[in-house]
Protein backbone atom coordinates (compact mmCIF):
# COMPACT_ATOMS: atom_id res chain seq x y z
CA UNK A 1 0.00 0.00 0.00
CA UNK A 2 3.21 1.89 0.77
CA UNK A 3 4.15 1.55 -2.54
CA UNK A 4 1.09 2.27 -4.72
CA UNK A 5 1.18 5.54 -2.56
CA UNK A 6 4.88 6.70 -3.19
CA UNK A 7 3.93 5.50 -6.97
CA UNK A 8 0.64 7.91 -7.13
CA UNK A 9 2.50 10.66 -5.50
CA UNK A 10 5.23 10.47 -8.05
CA UNK A 11 2.70 10.14 -10.89
CA UNK A 12 0.56 12.97 -9.93
CA UNK A 13 3.69 15.50 -9.48
CA UNK A 14 5.15 14.36 -12.58
CA UNK A 15 1.85 15.36 -13.96
CA UNK A 16 2.18 18.59 -12.43
CA UNK A 17 5.71 19.24 -14.02
CA UNK A 18 4.72 17.98 -17.30
CA UNK A 19 2.28 19.53 -17.81
CA UNK A 20 3.79 22.70 -19.21
CA UNK A 21 2.23 25.52 -20.54
CA UNK A 22 4.28 28.77 -22.12
CA UNK A 23 1.65 31.74 -22.56
CA UNK A 24 2.26 35.29 -24.14
CA UNK A 25 -0.80 37.89 -25.23
CA UNK A 26 2.17 40.38 -26.65
CA UNK A 27 4.01 38.25 -29.56
CA UNK A 28 4.49 40.41 -32.96
CA UNK A 29 3.41 39.68 -35.87
CA UNK A 30 3.91 41.30 -39.29
CA UNK A 31 2.58 41.61 -42.11
CA UNK A 32 4.19 42.41 -45.59
CA UNK A 33 2.30 42.25 -48.90
CA UNK A 34 4.34 44.97 -50.52
CA UNK A 35 5.71 44.16 -54.07
CA UNK A 36 8.27 45.94 -56.56
CA UNK A 37 5.64 48.06 -57.87
CA UNK A 38 4.16 49.31 -54.54
CA UNK A 39 4.39 53.02 -54.29
CA UNK A 40 4.47 52.70 -50.45
CA UNK A 41 5.80 50.23 -48.19
CA UNK A 42 1.59 47.70 -47.75
CA UNK A 43 3.17 46.67 -43.92
CA UNK A 44 1.74 45.87 -40.48
CA UNK A 45 2.47 45.30 -37.50
CA UNK A 46 0.45 43.23 -34.99
CA UNK A 47 1.54 43.48 -31.03
CA UNK A 48 -0.95 41.72 -29.71
CA UNK A 49 -0.83 38.34 -31.06
CA UNK A 50 -2.10 35.59 -28.07
CA UNK A 51 -0.06 32.63 -28.69
CA UNK A 52 0.24 29.29 -26.13
CA UNK A 53 3.01 26.54 -26.23
CA UNK A 54 2.16 23.06 -24.21
CA UNK A 55 6.26 22.05 -23.96
CA UNK A 56 4.98 18.63 -23.06
CA UNK A 57 2.69 17.57 -26.12
CA UNK A 58 4.10 20.14 -28.74
CA UNK A 59 0.90 21.90 -29.05
CA UNK A 60 1.22 25.20 -30.57
CA UNK A 61 -1.45 28.20 -31.04
CA UNK A 62 -1.22 31.25 -32.22
CA UNK A 63 -4.33 33.97 -32.52
CA UNK A 64 -4.82 37.54 -33.93
CA UNK A 65 -7.18 40.03 -33.91
CA UNK A 66 -7.16 41.28 -37.44
CA UNK A 67 -8.12 44.97 -36.22
CA UNK A 68 -4.68 45.14 -34.21
CA UNK A 69 -2.85 45.37 -36.80
CA UNK A 70 -1.17 48.75 -37.30
CA UNK A 71 -0.04 50.68 -40.55
CA UNK A 72 2.34 53.12 -40.86
CA UNK A 73 -0.80 55.07 -43.35
CA UNK A 74 -4.00 55.14 -41.04
CA UNK A 75 -5.94 54.94 -44.48
CA UNK A 76 -4.37 51.70 -45.24
CA UNK A 77 -5.25 50.42 -42.10
CA UNK A 78 -8.94 51.40 -42.58
CA UNK A 79 -8.78 49.17 -46.30
CA UNK A 80 -6.91 46.18 -45.36
CA UNK A 81 -10.20 46.00 -42.28
CA UNK A 82 -12.78 46.95 -44.76
CA UNK A 83 -11.90 45.64 -48.04
CA UNK A 84 -9.31 43.21 -47.69
CA UNK A 85 -9.37 41.66 -44.76
CA UNK A 86 -13.06 41.99 -43.90
CA UNK A 87 -12.42 41.75 -40.54
CA UNK A 88 -15.75 42.99 -39.00
CA UNK A 89 -16.87 39.20 -40.96
CA UNK A 90 -13.67 37.78 -40.01
CA UNK A 91 -12.33 39.35 -36.82
CA UNK A 92 -9.40 36.60 -36.15
CA UNK A 93 -6.64 34.89 -37.71
CA UNK A 94 -5.31 31.53 -36.16
CA UNK A 95 -3.22 28.69 -36.51
CA UNK A 96 -3.13 25.28 -34.49
CA UNK A 97 -0.80 22.99 -34.67
CA UNK A 98 2.00 20.77 -33.20
CA UNK A 99 5.30 20.94 -33.30
CA UNK A 100 6.57 17.77 -35.23
CA UNK A 101 9.86 16.93 -33.72
CA UNK A 102 8.97 18.15 -30.19
CA UNK A 103 11.27 15.25 -29.09
CA UNK A 104 14.83 17.24 -30.36
CA UNK A 105 13.73 20.22 -28.42
CA UNK A 106 15.57 20.43 -25.12
CA UNK A 107 13.75 22.73 -23.03
CA UNK A 108 15.93 23.01 -19.96
CA UNK A 109 18.85 23.78 -22.37
CA UNK A 110 19.52 26.94 -23.51
CA UNK A 111 19.99 27.16 -26.97
CA UNK A 112 18.71 27.50 -30.38
CA UNK A 113 16.13 24.72 -31.76
CA UNK A 114 15.18 24.10 -35.37
CA UNK A 115 11.34 22.94 -35.57
CA UNK A 116 8.70 21.99 -38.22
CA UNK A 117 5.01 22.63 -37.48
CA UNK A 118 1.86 21.05 -38.96
CA UNK A 119 -1.21 22.63 -38.83
CA UNK A 120 -4.45 24.17 -39.55
CA UNK A 121 -4.18 28.11 -40.34
CA UNK A 122 -7.02 30.31 -40.55
CA UNK A 123 -7.37 33.89 -42.15
CA UNK A 124 -10.40 35.63 -43.84
CA UNK A 125 -12.60 32.82 -42.63
CA UNK A 126 -10.63 29.97 -44.92
CA UNK A 127 -9.06 27.27 -43.24
CA UNK A 128 -5.69 25.56 -44.76
CA UNK A 129 -3.60 23.40 -43.62
CA UNK A 130 -0.18 24.07 -43.48
CA UNK A 131 3.73 23.34 -42.60
CA UNK A 132 5.32 26.24 -41.31
CA UNK A 133 9.52 25.75 -40.40
CA UNK A 134 10.80 28.26 -37.16
CA UNK A 135 12.86 28.00 -34.75
CA UNK A 136 12.24 27.94 -30.53
CA UNK A 137 15.14 29.83 -28.68
CA UNK A 138 15.15 28.40 -24.91
CA UNK A 139 16.80 30.78 -22.79
CA UNK A 140 16.10 29.92 -19.13
CA UNK A 141 12.66 30.27 -18.50
CA UNK A 142 11.62 32.49 -21.97
CA UNK A 143 10.79 30.72 -24.92
CA UNK A 144 11.40 32.76 -28.32
CA UNK A 145 9.42 31.07 -30.87
CA UNK A 146 10.43 32.95 -34.51
CA UNK A 147 8.80 32.11 -38.11
CA UNK A 148 8.60 33.31 -41.23
CA UNK A 149 6.55 31.88 -44.32
CA UNK A 150 4.71 33.18 -47.05
CA UNK A 151 1.09 32.60 -48.33
CA UNK A 152 -0.63 33.25 -50.82
CA UNK A 153 -3.42 35.71 -50.71
CA UNK A 154 -6.22 33.74 -53.22
CA UNK A 155 -5.74 30.92 -51.28
CA UNK A 156 -7.55 32.93 -48.37
CA UNK A 157 -10.03 34.72 -50.65
CA UNK A 158 -8.68 37.70 -50.07
CA UNK A 159 -9.29 39.73 -53.37
CA UNK A 160 -7.13 42.46 -54.90
CA UNK A 161 -8.83 44.67 -57.18
CA UNK A 162 -7.56 44.68 -60.88
CA UNK A 163 -6.95 48.21 -60.41
CA UNK A 164 -4.41 48.39 -57.67
CA UNK A 165 -3.24 44.70 -58.89
CA UNK A 166 0.31 45.51 -59.89
CA UNK A 167 1.05 47.83 -56.55
CA UNK A 168 -0.13 44.98 -54.05
CA UNK A 169 2.09 41.59 -54.21
CA UNK A 170 0.00 38.85 -54.80
CA UNK A 171 2.01 36.89 -52.14
CA UNK A 172 2.39 38.00 -47.92
CA UNK A 173 4.87 37.55 -45.96
CA UNK A 174 3.83 36.51 -42.37
CA UNK A 175 6.51 37.42 -39.56
CA UNK A 176 6.15 35.97 -36.05
CA UNK A 177 8.45 36.44 -33.01
CA UNK A 178 6.49 35.93 -29.62
CA UNK A 179 8.38 35.44 -25.76
CA UNK A 180 6.58 33.01 -24.02
CA UNK A 181 6.76 32.70 -20.45
CA UNK A 182 5.68 29.35 -17.93
CA UNK A 183 1.90 30.20 -17.26
CA UNK B 1 -3.51 -5.88 -3.83
CA UNK B 2 -2.14 -6.45 -7.55
CA UNK B 3 -5.62 -5.85 -8.59
CA UNK B 4 -6.02 -2.59 -6.52
CA UNK B 5 -2.90 -1.64 -7.84
CA UNK B 6 -3.81 -1.65 -11.32
CA UNK B 7 -7.23 -0.11 -10.97
CA UNK B 8 -5.37 2.79 -8.66
CA UNK B 9 -2.42 3.12 -11.97
CA UNK B 10 -5.68 3.16 -14.43
CA UNK B 11 -7.32 6.06 -12.65
CA UNK B 12 -4.49 7.81 -11.82
CA UNK B 13 -3.57 7.79 -15.49
CA UNK B 14 -7.51 8.67 -16.43
CA UNK B 15 -7.00 11.47 -14.34
CA UNK B 16 -4.08 12.37 -15.41
CA UNK B 17 -4.99 12.30 -19.10
CA UNK B 18 -8.19 14.03 -18.76
CA UNK B 19 -6.50 16.95 -16.16
CA UNK B 20 -4.13 17.62 -19.33
CA UNK B 21 -6.76 17.67 -21.98
CA UNK B 22 -9.23 20.09 -19.98
CA UNK B 23 -6.04 22.13 -18.73
CA UNK B 24 -4.93 22.64 -22.79
CA UNK B 25 -8.54 22.98 -23.76
CA UNK B 26 -9.16 25.99 -21.32
CA UNK B 27 -5.85 27.78 -22.17
CA UNK B 28 -7.18 27.68 -25.40
CA UNK B 29 -11.07 28.72 -24.50
CA UNK B 30 -8.92 32.16 -22.44
CA UNK B 31 -7.06 33.23 -25.55
CA UNK B 32 -10.49 33.08 -27.40
CA UNK B 33 -12.36 34.45 -24.83
CA UNK B 34 -9.87 37.26 -23.88
CA UNK B 35 -10.12 38.12 -27.73
CA UNK B 36 -13.55 38.06 -27.64
CA UNK B 37 -14.05 40.57 -25.33
CA UNK B 38 -11.70 42.95 -27.06
CA UNK B 39 -13.44 42.60 -30.11
CA UNK B 40 -16.85 43.73 -28.53
CA UNK B 41 -15.36 46.77 -27.07
CA UNK B 42 -13.35 47.47 -30.43
CA UNK B 43 -14.77 50.79 -31.93
CA UNK B 44 -17.01 51.08 -35.50
CA UNK B 45 -14.61 51.90 -38.25
CA UNK B 46 -15.51 53.55 -41.67
CA UNK B 47 -19.05 55.13 -40.53
CA UNK B 48 -18.15 57.09 -44.03
CA UNK B 49 -15.33 57.37 -46.46
CA UNK B 50 -14.00 60.92 -45.78
CA UNK B 51 -14.10 63.82 -43.26
CA UNK B 52 -17.10 65.37 -45.03
CA UNK B 53 -19.73 63.53 -46.70
CA UNK B 54 -20.25 66.06 -49.12
CA UNK B 55 -19.76 69.63 -47.93
CA UNK B 56 -20.49 69.30 -44.74
CA UNK B 57 -18.59 67.37 -42.03
CA UNK B 58 -18.88 63.50 -41.49
CA UNK B 59 -18.51 62.13 -38.15
CA UNK B 60 -15.01 61.50 -39.26
CA UNK B 61 -11.02 62.19 -38.03
CA UNK B 62 -8.65 61.75 -39.73
CA UNK B 63 -5.92 59.77 -37.74
CA UNK B 64 -2.80 61.35 -35.31
CA UNK B 65 -0.55 63.25 -37.28
CA UNK B 66 -2.37 62.94 -40.72
CA UNK B 67 -2.49 65.72 -43.08
CA UNK B 68 -5.55 65.82 -45.60
CA UNK B 69 -5.28 68.26 -48.49
CA UNK B 70 -8.69 68.19 -50.28
CA UNK B 71 -9.46 69.95 -53.59
CA UNK B 72 -13.43 70.70 -53.45
CA UNK B 73 -14.56 71.87 -57.07
CA UNK B 74 -18.15 73.16 -58.25
CA UNK B 75 -19.00 74.06 -61.15
CA UNK B 76 -21.69 76.71 -62.71
CA UNK B 77 -25.20 76.06 -62.79
CA UNK B 78 -26.24 73.05 -65.26
CA UNK B 79 -29.32 74.93 -66.07
CA UNK B 80 -27.76 77.85 -68.20
CA UNK B 81 -27.01 75.22 -70.86
CA UNK B 82 -24.64 77.13 -73.65
CA UNK B 83 -24.29 80.57 -72.16
CA UNK B 84 -21.77 79.06 -69.71
CA UNK B 85 -20.96 75.60 -70.81
CA UNK B 86 -23.13 73.83 -69.27
CA UNK B 87 -21.82 75.39 -65.78
CA UNK B 88 -18.00 74.43 -67.26
CA UNK B 89 -17.40 78.35 -66.76
CA UNK B 90 -18.03 80.36 -63.25
CA UNK B 91 -17.16 77.42 -61.66
CA UNK B 92 -15.33 78.19 -58.25
CA UNK B 93 -12.98 76.30 -55.64
CA UNK B 94 -12.24 75.18 -52.38
CA UNK B 95 -8.43 74.06 -51.03
CA UNK B 96 -8.06 73.45 -47.60
CA UNK B 97 -5.97 71.58 -45.31
CA UNK B 98 -6.56 69.18 -42.65
CA UNK B 99 -4.50 67.67 -39.79
CA UNK B 100 -5.30 64.93 -37.15
CA UNK B 101 -3.84 66.59 -33.72
CA UNK B 102 -4.35 63.72 -32.08
CA UNK B 103 -6.56 60.28 -32.75
CA UNK B 104 -9.85 62.66 -31.28
CA UNK B 105 -9.04 65.95 -32.56
CA UNK B 106 -9.00 67.40 -35.93
CA UNK B 107 -8.22 70.82 -36.84
CA UNK B 108 -8.19 72.56 -40.26
CA UNK B 109 -8.13 75.88 -42.93
CA UNK B 110 -9.15 76.14 -46.21
CA UNK B 111 -9.89 79.13 -48.95
CA UNK B 112 -12.97 79.22 -51.23
CA UNK B 113 -12.83 81.31 -54.50
CA UNK B 114 -16.51 81.66 -54.11
CA UNK B 115 -16.71 85.03 -51.51
CA UNK B 116 -13.18 85.16 -51.34
CA UNK B 117 -13.48 83.44 -47.67
CA UNK B 118 -10.87 82.13 -45.36
CA UNK B 119 -12.01 79.69 -43.09
CA UNK B 120 -11.02 77.34 -40.00
CA UNK B 121 -12.24 74.35 -38.22
CA UNK B 122 -11.92 72.08 -35.41
CA UNK B 123 -13.93 69.00 -34.77
CA UNK B 124 -13.58 66.59 -31.98
CA UNK B 125 -14.75 63.00 -31.15
CA UNK B 126 -16.85 63.07 -28.13
CA UNK B 127 -17.94 59.39 -28.28
CA UNK B 128 -17.11 56.25 -30.43
CA UNK B 129 -19.78 53.46 -31.67
CA UNK B 130 -18.75 50.22 -30.47
CA UNK B 131 -18.68 47.00 -32.30
CA UNK B 132 -21.26 45.86 -28.90
CA UNK B 133 -22.62 48.77 -26.45
CA UNK B 134 -22.64 52.11 -27.15
CA UNK B 135 -24.73 52.44 -30.60
CA UNK B 136 -23.63 55.94 -31.90
CA UNK B 137 -20.82 58.20 -32.32
CA UNK B 138 -21.01 62.29 -31.66
CA UNK B 139 -18.48 64.15 -32.94
CA UNK B 140 -18.06 68.43 -32.38
CA UNK B 141 -17.49 70.75 -35.07
CA UNK B 142 -16.51 74.49 -35.06
CA UNK B 143 -16.46 76.59 -37.55
CA UNK B 144 -15.41 80.15 -38.35
CA UNK B 145 -14.69 82.23 -41.55
CA UNK B 146 -14.05 85.52 -42.47
CA UNK B 147 -15.31 87.02 -45.90
CA UNK B 148 -12.21 89.20 -47.46
CA UNK B 149 -14.53 90.51 -50.49
CA UNK B 150 -14.30 94.46 -50.77
CA UNK B 151 -17.19 95.99 -48.30
CA UNK B 152 -20.42 96.92 -50.20
CA UNK B 153 -21.30 100.56 -50.81
CA UNK B 154 -23.04 102.31 -47.62
CA UNK B 155 -24.84 104.99 -47.57
CA UNK B 156 -22.30 107.89 -46.26
CA UNK B 157 -22.01 108.14 -42.44
CA UNK B 158 -21.56 104.29 -42.25
CA UNK B 159 -19.11 101.91 -42.27
CA UNK B 160 -18.53 98.32 -42.64
CA UNK B 161 -17.29 96.99 -39.47
CA UNK B 162 -14.59 94.26 -39.80
CA UNK B 163 -16.98 92.06 -37.35
CA UNK B 164 -19.67 92.18 -40.52
CA UNK B 165 -17.11 89.93 -42.42
CA UNK B 166 -17.09 87.00 -39.76
CA UNK B 167 -19.69 83.80 -39.22
CA UNK B 168 -19.52 81.28 -36.89
CA UNK B 169 -21.15 77.64 -36.92
CA UNK B 170 -21.29 75.06 -33.95
CA UNK B 171 -22.65 71.61 -34.83
CA UNK B 172 -23.07 68.44 -33.15
CA UNK B 173 -22.79 65.16 -35.29
CA UNK B 174 -24.20 62.29 -34.36
CA UNK B 175 -23.82 59.21 -36.65
CA UNK B 176 -24.85 55.39 -36.06
CA UNK B 177 -23.16 52.83 -38.61
CA UNK B 178 -26.16 50.57 -38.97
CA UNK B 179 -24.39 48.12 -41.44
CA UNK B 180 -21.54 47.68 -43.53
CA UNK B 181 -23.49 49.25 -46.37
CA UNK B 182 -25.46 51.55 -44.37
CA UNK B 183 -24.75 55.09 -41.94
CA UNK B 184 -26.70 57.57 -41.02
CA UNK B 185 -25.76 61.09 -39.43
CA UNK B 186 -27.52 63.81 -38.14
CA UNK B 187 -26.50 67.24 -37.65
CA UNK B 188 -28.01 70.18 -35.26
CA UNK B 189 -26.18 72.99 -36.38
CA UNK B 190 -26.31 76.71 -35.35
CA UNK B 191 -24.88 79.33 -37.76
CA UNK B 192 -23.81 82.78 -36.69
CA UNK B 193 -23.78 85.46 -39.72
CA UNK B 194 -22.73 88.81 -37.83
CA UNK B 195 -24.28 90.90 -41.06
CA UNK B 196 -27.34 90.43 -41.33
CA UNK B 197 -30.36 92.78 -41.43
CA UNK B 198 -31.19 92.51 -37.85
CA UNK B 199 -34.33 94.54 -37.95
CA UNK B 200 -36.03 91.49 -39.75
CA UNK B 201 -33.69 88.65 -39.28
CA UNK B 202 -32.17 86.86 -36.41
CA UNK B 203 -28.64 86.53 -36.93
CA UNK B 204 -28.87 82.72 -35.43
CA UNK B 205 -30.00 80.14 -38.26
CA UNK B 206 -30.58 77.00 -36.65
CA UNK B 207 -30.54 74.49 -39.13
CA UNK B 208 -30.57 70.60 -38.91
CA UNK B 209 -28.43 68.32 -41.51
CA UNK B 210 -29.42 64.61 -42.32
CA UNK B 211 -26.57 62.46 -44.23
CA UNK B 212 -26.24 59.25 -45.06
CA UNK B 213 -23.99 56.40 -47.39
CA UNK B 214 -24.92 53.61 -49.04
CA UNK B 215 -21.91 51.47 -49.95
CA UNK B 216 -22.81 49.95 -53.60
CA UNK B 217 -19.45 47.83 -53.70
CA UNK B 218 -16.08 47.57 -51.49
CA UNK B 219 -14.84 50.75 -53.02
CA UNK B 220 -18.00 52.93 -53.84
CA UNK B 221 -20.72 54.38 -52.25
CA UNK B 222 -23.45 56.35 -52.74
CA UNK B 223 -24.07 59.70 -50.34
CA UNK B 224 -26.03 62.20 -49.85
CA UNK B 225 -26.80 65.22 -47.33
CA UNK B 226 -29.45 67.70 -46.83
CA UNK B 227 -29.71 70.28 -44.41
CA UNK B 228 -33.55 71.47 -43.17
CA UNK B 229 -33.36 75.20 -41.76
CA UNK B 230 -35.97 75.77 -39.07
CA UNK B 231 -35.60 79.14 -38.65
CA UNK B 232 -34.05 81.86 -40.79
CA UNK B 233 -35.21 80.18 -43.84
CA UNK B 234 -36.63 83.49 -45.32
CA UNK B 235 -33.05 84.94 -45.03
CA UNK B 236 -32.21 86.83 -47.78
CA UNK B 237 -28.60 86.57 -49.91
CA UNK B 238 -27.72 89.88 -51.62
CA UNK B 239 -31.36 90.11 -51.89
CA UNK B 240 -32.13 86.67 -53.67
CA UNK B 241 -34.22 83.87 -52.31
CA UNK B 242 -32.44 81.34 -50.15
CA UNK B 243 -33.22 77.56 -50.33
CA UNK B 244 -32.17 74.43 -48.43
CA UNK B 245 -28.81 72.64 -49.73
CA UNK B 246 -29.16 69.14 -50.91
CA UNK B 247 -26.27 67.20 -52.25
CA UNK B 248 -25.92 63.62 -53.74
CA UNK B 249 -22.88 62.08 -54.52
CA UNK B 250 -20.88 59.13 -55.11
CA UNK B 251 -17.13 58.36 -52.80
CA UNK B 252 -15.21 56.46 -55.17
CA UNK B 253 -11.97 55.37 -53.24
CA UNK B 254 -8.43 54.38 -54.69
CA UNK B 255 -5.52 53.62 -52.61
CA UNK B 256 -4.84 57.18 -50.82
CA UNK B 257 -7.10 59.07 -52.51
CA UNK B 258 -11.05 59.90 -52.17
CA UNK B 259 -12.70 60.93 -55.07
CA UNK B 260 -16.33 62.27 -54.46
CA UNK B 261 -18.46 63.45 -57.37
CA UNK B 262 -21.46 65.67 -56.03
CA UNK B 263 -24.73 67.19 -57.79
CA UNK B 264 -25.61 69.58 -55.08
CA UNK B 265 -27.46 73.30 -55.58
CA UNK B 266 -25.58 74.56 -53.45
CA UNK B 267 -21.86 76.32 -54.93
CA UNK B 268 -20.79 77.77 -51.69
CA UNK B 269 -18.49 75.10 -49.36
CA UNK B 270 -18.26 76.46 -46.03
CA UNK B 271 -21.11 76.36 -43.74
CA UNK B 272 -22.48 79.83 -43.75
CA UNK B 273 -22.40 79.11 -47.36
CA UNK B 274 -24.42 76.58 -47.95
CA UNK B 275 -26.61 76.27 -45.13
CA UNK B 276 -27.81 79.75 -44.50
CA UNK B 277 -26.72 81.42 -48.12
CA UNK B 278 -27.30 78.78 -50.82
CA UNK B 279 -29.32 80.68 -54.01
CA UNK B 280 -29.86 77.84 -56.42
CA UNK B 281 -32.46 75.15 -56.07
CA UNK B 282 -33.35 71.48 -57.55
CA UNK B 283 -36.69 72.51 -58.40
CA UNK B 284 -35.78 75.12 -60.85
CA UNK B 285 -32.77 73.21 -62.28
CA UNK B 286 -29.87 75.25 -60.60
CA UNK B 287 -27.91 72.22 -60.37
CA UNK B 288 -23.84 72.39 -59.96
CA UNK B 289 -21.90 69.29 -60.92
CA UNK B 290 -18.86 68.97 -58.79
CA UNK B 291 -16.24 67.31 -57.32
CA UNK B 292 -13.91 66.76 -54.10
CA UNK B 293 -10.69 65.13 -54.37
CA UNK B 294 -8.82 64.27 -50.65
CA UNK B 295 -5.11 63.24 -50.37
CA UNK B 296 -3.79 61.97 -47.20
CA UNK B 297 -0.11 62.47 -46.14
CA UNK B 298 1.14 60.80 -43.01
CA UNK B 299 3.36 63.31 -41.35
CA UNK B 300 4.00 61.47 -38.07
CA UNK B 301 4.44 57.60 -37.83
CA UNK B 302 2.42 55.93 -35.52
CA UNK B 303 4.65 54.16 -32.49
CA UNK B 304 5.49 51.13 -33.94
CA UNK B 305 6.59 52.03 -37.13
CA UNK B 306 9.39 55.02 -35.61
CA UNK B 307 11.84 53.12 -34.77
CA UNK B 308 11.95 50.45 -37.30
CA UNK B 309 14.90 50.15 -39.15
CA UNK B 310 13.81 50.96 -43.55
CA UNK B 311 14.09 47.79 -45.71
Amino acid sequence: MKKLILIGVIMISSTASFAQNYITRTGKIIFNATSKKSPEKIEGINNEVANILDTRTGKIVFQVLIKSFKFEKELMQEHFNENYMESNKYPKADFKGNITNINEVNFSKDGVYSIKTAGQLTIHGITSDVTIPGTLTVKGNTITAKAQFSILLKDYKIEIPSLVSDKVSNEATITIESNLNQK
Amino acid sequence: MRKSFLLAVLLISIAMISYAQDENDSLLNELNDNNTATLKNENVIATFKATRIIDGSSVENLGAGVLDFRINHRFGDLSQGVHNTFGLDNATTKLSLDYGVTKWLMVGVGHSALNNEDDGLLKAKILKQKEKGLPLTLSYGGYISIQTTPAPSLPSGDTWKFSNRLYYANQLLIARKFNDWFSLQLMPTIVHYNGVDSSKFSNNTIAVGIGGRVKVSKRIAITSEYYYRATNADLLYVGQTTYNALSIGIDIETGGHVFQLVFTNSQGLSERSFIGQTTDSWSKGNIHFGFNISRVFTVVKPKEFRNLKEN
